[in-house]
């Protein structure tokens, strides 16, 4: 048995945790509750463990020392660990506020990541590392930088919450921004998976997505599918837009009151916060300077990193400006976690530069 | 209202340039201008960015665009004058926030705590109302112990129908938020210190040059002050793969003609000396690589005699024990046999260096075929000698990054800085309670009032333990 039977199971666990949680909004039984927690549990157990597998297997394999050898070092390696900080903050998260709904909404975000590992051909082999990549910085680096990410994460998905809870008129700014947040959202897994599924069975597996997003639909060579995708996502926006409320009533029947979406999603961004700027941007800095001799040169990911960084700093200021409490600044928090996004998958698939790691 | 009328121009910029809103407009602004920096490549060659212009707008647009972009200074937005102007602009809004804000803050923290009345107790954020039996003095220690159990060293107040506690804890940590404005401050600092009196540049040297100059970003010469010489430079790949494992310089510097340090320096662990630092950045080849080069062997004899040779292109050696002589005729950098066995080079990196050797016995040709340096069996002779092919040297360069930066230390210290500000900004809180006891009627009223300047309701659940902790002593 070896490292990839665990994350087998941990994925399917965590499958199943999502379809137990949803299951648990539509029926609110306490068993199916308690059930739906024990799987990720579960789950959870069993990802940890094999992150600690495949931590040996790396050692073993390159004879550099644990600590150096920490399996962090391409993309599957990282959403494999973003999936496992993601699952610890929401568990924290349900023991804190002894509230199991948040997990329909943090659980399908964990099975997507799987999801997207499984479909889109990530490589899942261990690779031996690059020159750049032999350093001490790189654990504490990476860890802090995606614990950081799993953090602004769940601020995201409660803000959203928060925003689809607050917001009562369709002609309203707040709303306005949450359906197309979430629209977007939507279509853009939608047509990835459209991409995965159709290249997949067309292309060679190992050739990665980079050059293949969206060509079965925005992108496609034919004129035709490219104005039906659009129309398609139009229609897509318009409905979620138009039945958005739908999704208010189903959150409020779950006993979360708006306050406390506001306090988890500040909590999270005031935890986030600190660990991404001395982790991801100081350690950075740091290691940039023993590589490459510039603490900073305005790299791509650098500057992205330093966007996050402001637009959460904005977050923390703007709660202190009159008029700014409620409904904007949870705007500002879901803002957040889409220069997160960018900065951790975008950066490395649309631009170039020194930090290109990630898109292996 | 009457105040605002009063306040001068001078006063509503001072306020201005205080204010948080000025803080938000900067953070969007350079967030936002930041977005396009990397968009546009900086520095780059023209061609690049209008060729990303045009595949986001159009190719006809593209070139105009790329001459109102270039005159607003996006092609090196960073070292522009108006990002600069923003840096000055984020410094001063931080200077000045501080300034407006500290000495408020400060008292906060030095103000000596006073007992409050009973109204005031309950316009707190957190407040608790119980009632006791028994009177004050009797239970006076119940709640002294019930204060104890969450951690606060209290003051006391003897006051008309009872007795007051109050206490605060953290009350430093309110300056946490301006710990980290200054170490911003300090960084910024630090990075001109940087681009002042630090320099950046490049140097390439082949193996056995000595060099005591390198060349700045601005195509300068420049000189070291002591002279650097390389003395070899490796690349290692992993197993028979052209995946790179490690690439190692090892490098000597020679002061006044004497040699004072030598160092193998690999990515992530460069050389200093007297300030300026070496990093291992790129290598390649020198363009006269064939005439230049030395290659290395071993050459066995079938019994197990061994020589060590260093030979150019062209020369000749001998075996031990043998009247075999060897000529080398050919080199490539990265060799590659088709399935037809064709020879030919596939890369211009030594990733599969091979020499090419013709054997003789007696002065009769015997047999000639590669030999690569990462494949031992092709080092067999079918007589049972080997020539071992070790090493190649004189053929690469190496490219190292020559960096003097005298603000790196103030740089780090302002990022410890900010680390401690933002602990204590986020997980530290100023917070104070007050415990009031009220006699009436031979029971006593205890009236709570607390509050925290962050994370409340943590604070609530320990005031609550408080209540909890004095309901149970009530009941047992």
């Amino acid at each position: 048995m070896n490292s990839s039977f665990f994350f087998g199971l941990s994925t399917m666990a965590y499958i199943l945790a999502m379809i137990t949680y949803i299951t648990y909004i539509a029926f609110r039984k306490n068993q199916i509750g308690i059930m739906a927690t024990t799987i990720t549990i579960m789950g959870f157990v069993s990802q940890t463990f094999a992150i600690f597998m495949r931590w040996k297997e790396f050692s073993d394999l390159s004879g550099m020392g644990f600590l150096r050898s920490v399996p962090l070092t391409n993309l599957y390696e990282s959403l494999i660990f973003f999936v496992w900080c993601l699952i610890l903050g929401y568990l924290i998260i349900e023991f804190r506020f002894k509230n199991r709904s948040f997990g329909a909404f943090i659980t399908p975000i964990a099975g997507l990541v799987l999801a997207f590992i499984d479909l889109s051909g990530v490589s899942k082999e261990i690779q031996p590392l690059v020159p750049a990549l032999k350093s001490n910085w790189l654990l504490a680096h990476v860890t802090m930088s995606f614990i950081a990410y799993a953090a602004f994460s769940v601020s995201f998905s409660t803000g959203l919450m928060y925003l689809i809870m607050k917001s009562e008129q369709r002609n309203e700014l707040s709303y306005l921004f949450w359906t197309i947040t979430f629209g977007v959202f939507v279509i853009l897994f939608v047509t990835m998976g459209i991409d995965f599924l159709s290249f997949k069975v067309a292309v060679r597996p190992e050739v990665f997505i980079k050059s293949y997003l969206f060509k079965t639909s925005f992108l496609n060579p034919s004129a035709g599918i490219k104005i039906l995708s659009w129309t398609a996502a139009f229609i897509a926006l318009f409905i979620i837009w138009r039945y958005g409320h739908i999704l208010k009533t189903v959150i409020e029947k779950f006993n979360v009151t708006a306050d406390m979406l506001d306090e988890i999603t500040y909590k999270s961004i005031a935890i986030g916060f600190p660990i991404f700027t001395l982790g991801g941007l100081i350690f950075g800095a740091i290691w940039a300077n023993q590589a490459w001799g510039v603490y900073w040169s305005w790299d791509p990911k650098e500057t992205w990193s330093l966007i996050t960084w402001f637009i959460y700093a904005f977050y923390l200021h703007s709660r202190m400006m009159r008029g700014w409490r409620g409904k904007k600044v949870a705007m500002v928090a879901v803002i957040g976690f889409m220069a997160v996004i960018f900065t951790y998958l975008g950066v490395n698939l649309l631009l170039s530069g020194l930090h290109a790691y990630g898109s292996q | 209202m009457e105040q605002e009328k009063n306040k001068t121009y001078a006063d509503k910029l001072w306020d201005f340039l205080a204010s948080v809103r000025l803080a938000i407009i900067i953070f969007a602004l350079i967030s936002l201008t930041s977005i396009v920096g990397t968009i546009l490549e900086q520095r780059a060659e023209p061609a690049k960015n209008i060729q990303v212009l045009s595949r986001l707008f159009s190719e006809s647009l593209a070139p105009s665009l790329y001459t109102v972009f270039d005159n607003l200074g996006f092609m090196d937005m960073y070292n522009s004058w108006w990002f600069t102007a923003l840096l000055i602009l984020f410094s001063v809004n931080l200077i000045v926030c501080s300034l407006e804000r500290l000495p408020k803050i400060w008292k906060l923290i030095k103000d000596p705590m006073v007992p409050m009345s009973e109204e005031r107790l309950k316009k707190f954020s957190i407040n608790r109302e119980i009632v006791l039996k028994g009177k004050p003095d009797t239970i006076k220690n119940t709640v002294t112990d019930a204060i104890k159990t969450a951690r606060f060293n209290y003051s006391e107040a003897q006051e008309e129908k009872g007795y007051q506690f109050y206490s605060q804890k953290g009350n430093y940590s309110r300056i946490g938020v301006y710990v980290t404005h200054f170490s911003i401050l300090i960084i910024l600092v630090g990075a001109i210190i940087g681009v002042r009196l630090g320099f950046k540049g490049f140097l390439n040297l082949p193996e056995g040059d000595v060099s005591n100059a390198f060349i700045s970003n601005s195509d300068k010469e420049i000189p070291l002050g002591f002279d650097i010489r390389c003395d070899n430079f490796n690349v290692d790949f992993y197993g028979g793969s052209d995946m790179p494992k490690e690439y190692r310089s090892r490098l000597t510097i020679l002061k006044n003609g004497r040699e004072v340090l030598t160092k193998s320096i690999v990515v992530n662990d460069p050389l200093t000396y007297e300030g300026i630092t070496f990093y291992q950045a790129s290598f390649g080849m020198m363009p006269d690589a064939a005439t230049r080069a030395v290659f290395k062997f071993n050459v066995i004899s079938a019994g197990g005699n061994k020589a060590t040779l260093n030979l150019k292109l062209g020369d000749t050696f001998q075996i031990p024990d043998t009247n075999i002589s060897g000529k080398v005729l050919d080199f490539s950098p990265a060799l590659r046999i088709d399935e037809n066995g064709q020879a030919s080079t596939y890369s211009n990196q030594m990733t599969n260096p091979a020499v090419f050797i013709d054997l003789s016995e007696s002065g009769a040709h015997k047999v000639s075929g590669w030999i690569l340096k990462r494949h031992p069996e092709t080092w067999q002779l079918p007589g049972g000698q080997r020539v071992e092919f070790i090493d190649t040297w004189g053929i690469q360069y190496t490219g190292l990054q020559v960096r003097k930066d005298p603000g790196v230390w103030v740089v780090y210290f302002g990022c410890i800085t900010m680390s401690i500000g933002l602990f204590i900004a986020f997980f530290m809180s100023h917070r104070r309670i007050w415990v009031k006891m009220v006699e009436e009627k031979n029971n006593t009223r205890v009236i709570i009032g607390a509050t925290s300047n962050k994370n409340r309701t943590a604070f609530e659940r320990t005031i609550d333990k408080i209540v909890s902790v004095l309901n149970k002593k009530q009941e047992g």
